[in-house]
């Protein structure tokens, strides 16, 4: 078993430095290790300065992103043995901006995102506001969108992706794959605000299907399947085949349900 | 797009060379890119020349004969072997961007099963059926 | 500028075509000692470029209009790549309004001429 691991990590300090530049450092290695654990060892034991984003440790968060070992995926998420390898070499996120150390700026991916308006849209805005009840929606219809509701926006698959290495007016696998959880989303009547964008240059259509987003997503999102999904309901819409269905409608109350003796009643409403 | 004050990192055209543990699908991404540019650069050439036969048989034998020789039997080979590659992943990119053999949205376990390994088939599949055209284009060109 | 939605939907489209249309073509030139189609090669039992295969084709009008149809589909399949291309290394904006420009000058250029010819040597092929 081995002892001790070497981390090699490509440090930038814009207050210092021209360049970034690479930095090894020997830490002690325990059984269970994450890269994030070493990282943090790093700091305790060699350099106090280093930086980087990490906050839950366990998957859920999206902040620790960065490209260990040449492939992007979660400091917390990975573990040191899993790499087969005795250096783990570490660097920020490529095709994003390195604010310092391994910190990327992600706010341009967040302004993409934010445009192509990732939350349901209706025209009903009073229903949707001060809601009565909730929007009918069968588990068939839950199943369209709700892997691609598990993103939690690390930016892995921006990092991953060879248009977007070149492209920086591309939209980007995060967001395309949230546009597409929207519109696939029977609760949501915004597809054709969304077109507006996705029609032009930065949509999908720079997508040629490399894989590398779905390949590197720690939670099994599959970016370049809501891509590739998404691709088809633009051609359909272009052909006019497109089926558009109605927004889901409000719920209707159950009737003739009567309560089970002894259960009680829900708690008063708090907001 | 937001501006950002920080040091720049793309990856840039390293993104579409490789650069990283990448998988087969991005390499395939890359070779129909480059086969395709040479398709277009012979096929532009190849109107021109081939536009001779309008002239006369004269101007036809004489444009044959400036595009015989070695250096274009093997150019024109070169030509057929991307043909066959990116005539039937062509096709695999036709299927999957319309979403067919991508599977449906799944609730992700891990391992995770992601969209790339349900058309792992298509991929290798093709690669086969471009290596028979291939084979076959051989036999036929050098066979003699 | 149209938008890509309409371009790339005709650029499947146009990959469909080449399929079939230059499949058939390849079987006419490089397969057809493998594969010999005489329907094809009607003239000569040589090779496919000699000139009595060639008027023997140019006096096919399916020949001629496939030709023409094969012709389209691919230069604007192969610059609508190239296009592509270009514009994913993210040049000026100015810089790719001159690509778009240039690109669709040079397609529109070489079709009128590829369909001269068709038509030239359709007409010259009955002659003989």
């Amino acid at each position: 078993m081995m002892k001790d691991v070497t981390y090699r990590i490509r440090l930038f300090d814009p207050n210092r430095d021209s360049e970034p530049h690479w930095e090894a450092f020997t830490i002690p290695y325990a059984p269970g290790m994450t890269v994030l654990d070493g990282l943090w060892k790093v700091k305790e034991l060699h350099a106090p300065g280093l930086a980087w984003r990490s906050s839950c440790r366990m998957g859920v968060c999206g902040s620790c992103g960065m490209l260990i070992n040449g492939k992007p995926g979660l400091a917390c998420n990975t573990q040191i043995s899993e790499l087969h390898a005795l250096t783990v070499a570490v660097a920020p996120l490529p095709n994003f901006d390195i604010i310092r150390d391994l910190v990327p700026d992600l706010a341009p991916m967040f302004g993409t995102h934010q445009a192509l308006l990732p939350y349901v849209i209706r025209e009903d805005v009073e229903e949707r506001e001060n809601p009565t009840a909730e929007f009918w929606q069968s588990a068939h219809e839950l199943e369209q969108y709700l892997q691609f509701s598990y993103c939690i926006k690390c930016g892995c698959c921006m990092a991953a992706c060879p248009t977007f290495a070149t492209d920086a007016l591309y939209s980007g696998p995060m967001p395309l794959a949230q546009a597409h959880r929207y519109n696939s989303d029977t609760r949501d009547g915004g597809f054709a605000v969304r077109k507006e964008v996705l029609a032009g240059n930065a949509g999908p259509w720079r997508c040629h299907y490399a894989g590398e987003c779905s390949r590197v997503c720690p939670k099994g999102v599959d970016p370049a399947k809501a891509i590739q999904l998404m691709k088809r309901e633009l051609v359909l819409d272009l052909l006019h085949l497109r089926k558009q269905g109605c927004p889901a409608p409000v719920a209707k109350k159950p009737t003739e349900i009567k309560r089970r003796d002894g259960v009680p009643d829900a708690p008063a409403r708090t907001v | 797009m937001l501006e950002t004050k920080g040091r720049p990192n793309r990856l840039g055209l390293w993104g579409w060379l490789g650069g990283g543990r990448w998988g087969m699908e991005r390499y395939l991404y890359t070779l129909h890119r480059v086969t395709g540019l040479g398709l277009l650069a012979y096929f532009l050439l190849h109107i021109v020349v081939t536009s001779s036969r309008a002239f006369s048989q004269g101007a036809w034998e004489e444009a044959m004969a400036r595009v015989s020789g070695e250096i274009f039997e093997v150019g024109e080979y070169l030509v057929f072997l991307a043909f066959a590659f990116h005539a039937v992943n062509g096709i695999r990119l036709l299927l999957i961007e319309l979403g067919i053999g991508v599977g449906q949205p799944i609730e992700p376990v891990y391992p995770y099963r992601t969209s790339v390994d349900v058309q792992r088939p298509l991929a290798i599949g093709a690669l086969a059926v471009a290596a028979v055209i291939a084979i076959l284009g051989t036999l036929s060109m050098w066979g003699e | 500028m149209m938008k890509d939605q309409k371009l790339w939907t005709w650029h499947l489209a146009a990959g469909v075509v080449i399929a079939v249309f230059l499949g058939l073509h390849m079987l006419t030139m490089h397969l057809d000692a493998l594969i010999p189609i005489r329907a094809l090669n009607v003239a000569s039992e040589q090779r496919a470029i000699d000139w009595a295969n060639v008027v023997a084709r140019g006096r096919s009008v399916f020949f001629a209009v496939t030709y023409v149809v094969l012709l389209g589909a691919a230069l604007f399949h192969g610059l609508y790549g190239l296009r592509n291309i270009l514009l994913e290394l993210n040049p000026a904006a100015g810089l790719k309004k001159l690509v778009g420009a240039v690109l669709l000058l040079a397609g529109l250029g070489l079709f009128v001429f590829g369909t001269w010819a068709a038509v030239a040597s359709h007409t010259l092929a009955k002659t003989f």
